[in-house]
């Protein structure tokens, strides 16, 4: 017997109630839990950076360009669980050439690309490319050409091109947020147009995975930006800290109500599958939707940002808890992509019975593997941030004048 | 306003505003929504668009079906996979209801509830539904999936990427992922025995004749007639998928 037959017979044998033969397996594992949160980190990210841009938040200045090399770094990965979870990965491409347009999935490459290399990539480059000229004239060797590539052989900076770069990337941000905002609705729409599916089928999906990805990208980068500071040894600045803090309590509140909406419209309209959900969330979703999801990932970070909104004392204390906040709130957003798609394959489609999930260690569907996904994009940050120092960035007023 | 002129800020406004709804209306003519409402029509009406009536009044759960669908398609023989399967309901005196389908039912059932407890069984034999609007074929990203002319349900396994989000969109768990071929699999209705004449595997081999196909589009089919003399029902009507699996005598336990 092969072995994946040995794990199917285990799990079998622990099948609660009655589910249809072949739902037995997961169909979706790990991998698919890590896709949305890493789509979710890339448009959080990229709406903070927005703030800053589009709103004139000036206080954010010093994550501005954080957060964008963060959402890049996280982008270039967020393909690849998805790729690696297909049977058929060799045939990935055949969703680019021949889209079936009828799909929500289809479109993913689509989107995908088009926040890539139309808003992400342009957005940085032209934030960039003052900076990558003066780096090219001042490095030697390998590196002052590698800067000259990147700036594609556009090496002027005088000040009415400049002027021209960031009025471009201005109308990009701009571009930007409503792609930030389709990218990651886009990744709800996913699931919340399974009509066979009642965990997932809800028209708020994509508002509530919005939301919640902007909670986790805001996170990330507050987290990103302390440990830099931590790294370059310098101080992290807590008007930085205060003004992100204040729009993630903002985010996190709605993303909350929407989640509860969600759950109270579920139970007072008690639906066909109410009876199931229940069972579900009251037994195999327990610990992750209501401890994880929702005490540690969100109502413990509310009330210590609600604390933190008035509080002004030890800024040593409130550096801390600012730093504990982004790992909650990070590890809440987590467990909600658990939540759904985990969760919503746990009862059978015949809302008679369960199946179980038991998460192995290694394999390409394994802990060690989804670990690595969520990893390899701060390798790329650090070698993004390597390449790209936000801090060694030329000011306006230092450029030469050609 | 002294001016009486519209200003020139205010005349591009309103020209662009113009172009908007112009482009907004224009394109809600575009055959492109169709993409958003799915649903399969018969393309060519000389073809047969095949229907499938199981009479649960006659399903004895001989599992013959589950069998000889396995040994027909070369589904693998393991307990998870299958592309038919036989469900036993046994309805309690207490309202309460028990559903087994111990290998899909190819090794025959045992009443796991006492007889005096019993306030009614059936069998329930399932399948594909092959729908009109199937969910299934609808969310597949490389239209691998695709419906014959004939209105049966088929996937092209050179062209399936493995995604499994059709398993997922499936309401009726008729979908899985083929351990072997690696590519979702499903019933055809015997594709393959149709093209050459022949009845469906499992059909074929049913003993008290439960199941039953048919050519929806000829009035004087056998299953035209049935559906006309019998009052049937498909699985969950609500989501409007379009089935052409018609149970006849379904019992409201049934999902």
């Amino acid at each position: 017997m092969e072995p994946h037959y040995q794990h199917l017979f285990e799990i079998l044998s622990k099948a609660q109630g009655y589910i249809f033969p072949n739902e037995i397996d997961l169909q979706w594992g790990i991998l698919i839990v890590v896709y949305p949160f890493i789509t979710g980190l890339v448009a959080g990210a990229f709406i903070l950076a927005s703030l800053e841009r589009v709103f004139n938040v000036k206080v954010l200045k010093p994550t501005y360009q954080i957060a964008l090399l963060t959402a890049l770094s996280f982008l270039l990965v967020a393909t690849l669980p998805l790729i690696s979870h297909l049977s058929q990965p060799q045939r990935a491409y055949e969703i680019m050439i021949t889209p079936h347009l009828s799909s929500a999935m289809a479109i993913f490459g689509f989107v995908y690309l088009w926040y890539l290399m139309v808003v992400l990539l342009l957005e940085i480059w032209f934030d960039y490319r003052p900076s990558m000229v003066v780096w090219a004239n001042e490095k030697k060797g390998v590196m002052k050409w590698i800067y000259r590539i990147l700036t594609l052989g556009l090496s002027d900076i005088s000040p009415k091109t400049v002027e021209w770069d960031k009025k471009l990337g201005y109308i990009i941000t701009i571009v930007g947020i409503p792609s930030a905002f389709i990218l990651h609705g886009y990744v709800g729409f996913i699931f919340g147009s399974i009509k066979a599916n009642p965990w997932w089928s809800t028209p708020l999906m994509p508002i509530i995975f919005l939301f919640s990805a902007m909670v986790s990208g805001i996170a990330l980068v507050m987290l990103i930006y302390m440990a830099i500071s931590y790294f370059r040894k310098k101080t992290t600045d807590l008007i930085v800290l205060d003004t992100i803090g204040k729009y993630l309590f903002f985010i996190l509140t709605l993303d909350f109500t929407l989640e509860a909406l969600d759950q109270v419209h579920r139970i007072y309209e008690a639906e066909e599958s109410f009876e199931i959900i229940k069972l579900l969330v009251s037994g195999k979703l327990y610990l992750t939707l209501f401890v994880s999801q929702g005490l540690i990932g969100t109502i413990i970070p509310l009330v210590m940002l609600a604390f933190l909104q008035f509080y002004k004392g030890r800024i040593k204390l409130r550096k801390s808890l600012y730093m504990l906040v982004c790992i909650l709130t990070l590890i809440g957003v987590y467990s909600m992509r658990w939540n759904v798609v985990i969760g919503g394959q746990l009862f059978s489609k015949s809302f008679s019975g369960f199946t179980s999930f038991k998460l192995g260690l290694i394999g390409l569907d394994g802990t060690l593997m989804a670990g690595f996904w969520l990893l390899l994009p701060l390798g790329i940050l650090a070698f993004l941030l390597w390449l790209l120092p936000p801090w060694k960035m030329v000011e306006e007023k230092e450029q030469p004048v050609s | 306003m002294e001016n009486a002129g519209i200003k020139p800020s205010r005349r591009r406004f309103l020209k662009t505003a113009a172009k908007l709804a112009a482009a907004t209306l224009g394109t809600t003519w575009l055959k492109s929504s169709r993409v958003l409402l799915y649903g399969a029509e018969p393309e060519d009406k000389d073809m047969p668009w095949y229907g499938i009536v199981f009479d649960v009044q006659k399903c004895i759960g001989c599992g013959r079906c589950a069998k000889a669908c396995k040994e027909e398609n070369d589904v693998p023989k393991e307990p998870f996979f299958f592309r038919t399967w036989v469900e036993q309901y046994t309805v309690r005196n207490d309202g309460s209801v028990n559903i087994i389908s111990p290998n899909g039912g190819i090794d025959g059932f045992e009443q796991q509830v006492p007889d005096e407890d019993i306030f009614k069984s059936f069998f329930v034999p399932k399948m594909c539904n092959h729908c009109s609007k199937s969910p299934c074929t609808q969310v597949c990203p490389v239209g691998a999936t695709f419906e014959s002319p004939e209105g049966v349900t088929l996937i092209d396994e050179k062209y399936c990427i493995g995604c499994r989000y059709c398993i997922q969109a499936c309401p009726y768990g008729c979908r899985f992922l083929n351990p072997v071929k690696k590519v979702a699999d499903k019933c055809t209705l015997c594709y393959h025995r149709l093209r050459k004449g022949l009845d469906p595997a499992c059909m074929e081999v049913c003993p008290t004749g439960a199941r039953m196909y048919g050519n929806l589009r000829d009035k004087n089919s056998k299953i035209v007639q049935f559906l006309k003399e019998h009052t049937t029902q498909v699985l969950r009507p609500h989501l409007n998928t379009g089935s052409k699996l018609y149970y006849n005598a379904l019992s409201s336990e049934v999902k």
